[in-house]
């Protein structure tokens, strides 16, 4: 648990997320970015991209194999497709976050609980309406190839040493966050994740805070 | 193929020992993958051959069938909540989903510098690059390159979630069959994993063997493995109706 010393009062940007919505903004080099659990056990799936393009983005795999490490946190250095730095974990006081859960979608949604649960809001919608609307505005011609394995902050999916892999209840809690150096220019694209099926929002989706230092 | 070799045998090629290939598997057959001399990994991408954008889902398979690795009877998810392929047999047991693939840089850093103007074809080879060549043949390139099954290797992790890597995971003659539930472009570097000790560049030879099977019967024990691959396998049938 490392605590960071910045101020939100003096963040040049605040954003609340609502819950089951999404969010696409840009960081900038040697900016900080923290999401904030205003409420508790709030998953954030997350993916980044390097500004203005879409060949180079967060890459799970990578980033899981040169730290050795499946959970992400304090010193995680979040690595590109291409093995660069993109961010890097400065503050975490919630403890671990999931880089193998991937997003939800209105298909995985019929595999997982019930064919009838195709309606139901998920992530990749989320995703992909976002790209839809706002994505000519940090890249040309984003799709559904753009979705790659992402990051749930707050979410807890332990794996055990015989490989069950499991979606726990969660250990973040109000007030808790997740803070991040920007090591190049990126877009940051969010859903704040709708599911109500299984307990990684603990059955209870909330709004997030995004925040922006320097 | 061995002459006299049955009327259900398709085909069968070696991909050679850190080269790269690619195919199309249809629907209702089913590729054997051989790690002849053990030791081996086999890098793999899976898309649908009518629609690329829809490819193995890493996640959605793990998540579905509450699994870190891939073994007999699990199904291979697209993010389209179907099956692209299932395992139907197994000699190895455990097959990495979740370390990716090595790249020019991890692969100088290892074994040092070997290119091709000194060496010619002994230079060394990374899954990246290699992978990237196979996509570029069907006009799929970087955005392309997701999350990879590493067929043959064995990667755990411990309480902390550290990685541990089991050398010698993979013995001589190991196999993996790979039934096709979905008609699938298949890509795949025969590049060693990205965390094998291993201090020499010694990638091994993969055997391909293809044969027509059928598809998933109803007491399949891929489908019936969990409730949620019922559901996968019904949402991949409606595709071919």
């Amino acid at each position: 648990m490392i605590e960071s010393a910045l101020d939100p009062a003096q963040a040049r940007f605040r954003h609340v997320i609502p819950a089951g919505e999404p969010w696409i903004g840009s960081v900038r080099q040697g900016q900080y970015f923290r999401i904030l659990d205003l409420e508790g056990n709030q998953a954030v799936d997350t993916l980044f991209y390097r500004a203005g393009t879409l060949e180079e983005r967060y890459s799970a795999t990578d980033t899981i194999r040169a730290q050795g490490n499946i959970y992400l946190t304090t010193g995680t250095a979040l690595l590109s497709n291409e093995g660069n730095t993109m961010l890097t974990i400065v503050a975490d006081t919630c403890g671990r976050h999931d880089t193998l859960g991937g997003a939800c979608s209105a298909e995985s949604n019929t595999v997982r609980y019930a064919l009838e649960k195709r309606s139901m809001h998920s992530c990749r919608d989320n995703f992909l309406l976002a790209l839809a609307k706002w994505g000519e505005q940090y890249g040309r011609d984003f799709s559904k190839r753009d979705l790659s394995s992402n990051i749930n902050f707050f979410m807890n999916v332990p794996v055990t040493p015989a490989g069950k892999l499991t979606f726990a209840d969660g250990i973040s809690g109000a007030g808790r966050y997740v803070e991040m150096r920007a090591d190049m220019d990126v877009t940051v694209l969010i859903s704040n994740c709708p599911q109500l099926n299984n307990p990684c929002n603990a059955y209870n989706p909330t709004p997030v805070e995004v925040l922006v230092w320097g | 193929m061995a002459e006299g070799a049955p009327y259900w045998m398709l085909w069968e090629e070696t991909v050679g020992p850190g080269a790269h290939w690619s195919g199309l598997l249809r629907r209702g057959s089913t590729l054997r993958l051989t790690d002849v001399n053990g030791g081996g990994n086999a890098a793999v991408l899976l898309f649908n051959y009518e629609d690329r954008s829809e490819r193995y889902n890493m996640p959605d398979t793990l998540k579905a069938q509450h699994t870190a690795f891939l073994g007999r009877t699990v199904a291979l998810y697209s993010d389209m909540g179907r099956v692209l392929c299932s395992i139907t047999d197994d000699t190895c047991g455990w097959h990495d989903t979740i370390c990716g693939i090595s790249n020019a840089a991890l692969v100088e850093k290892k074994f040092g510098p070997a290119r091709f103007q000194e060496r010619r074809n002994e230079y060394y080879r990374n899954a990246y690059d290699s992978l990237l060549n196979e996509l570029g043949k069907y006009g799929l390139g970087k955005r392309d390159l997701s999350a990879n099954v590493n067929f043959f290797s064995k990667v755990t992790v411990n309480d902390a979630g550290d990685l541990e890597f089991h050398a010698g995971h993979s013995p001589p003659g190991a196999f993996v069959d790979l039934r096709f539930e979905m008609n699938c472009l298949v890509v795949m570097s025969s590049n060693q994993h990205p965390l094998d000790p291993a201090t020499d560049y010694a990638p091994k030879e993969i055997q391909l063997t293809a044969w027509h099977s059928r598809p998933a019967p109803r007491n399949d024990p891929c489908r019936t493995r969990c409730p949620e691959n019922e559901r996968g396998f019904r949402n991949t049938e409606v595709w071919f109706r």
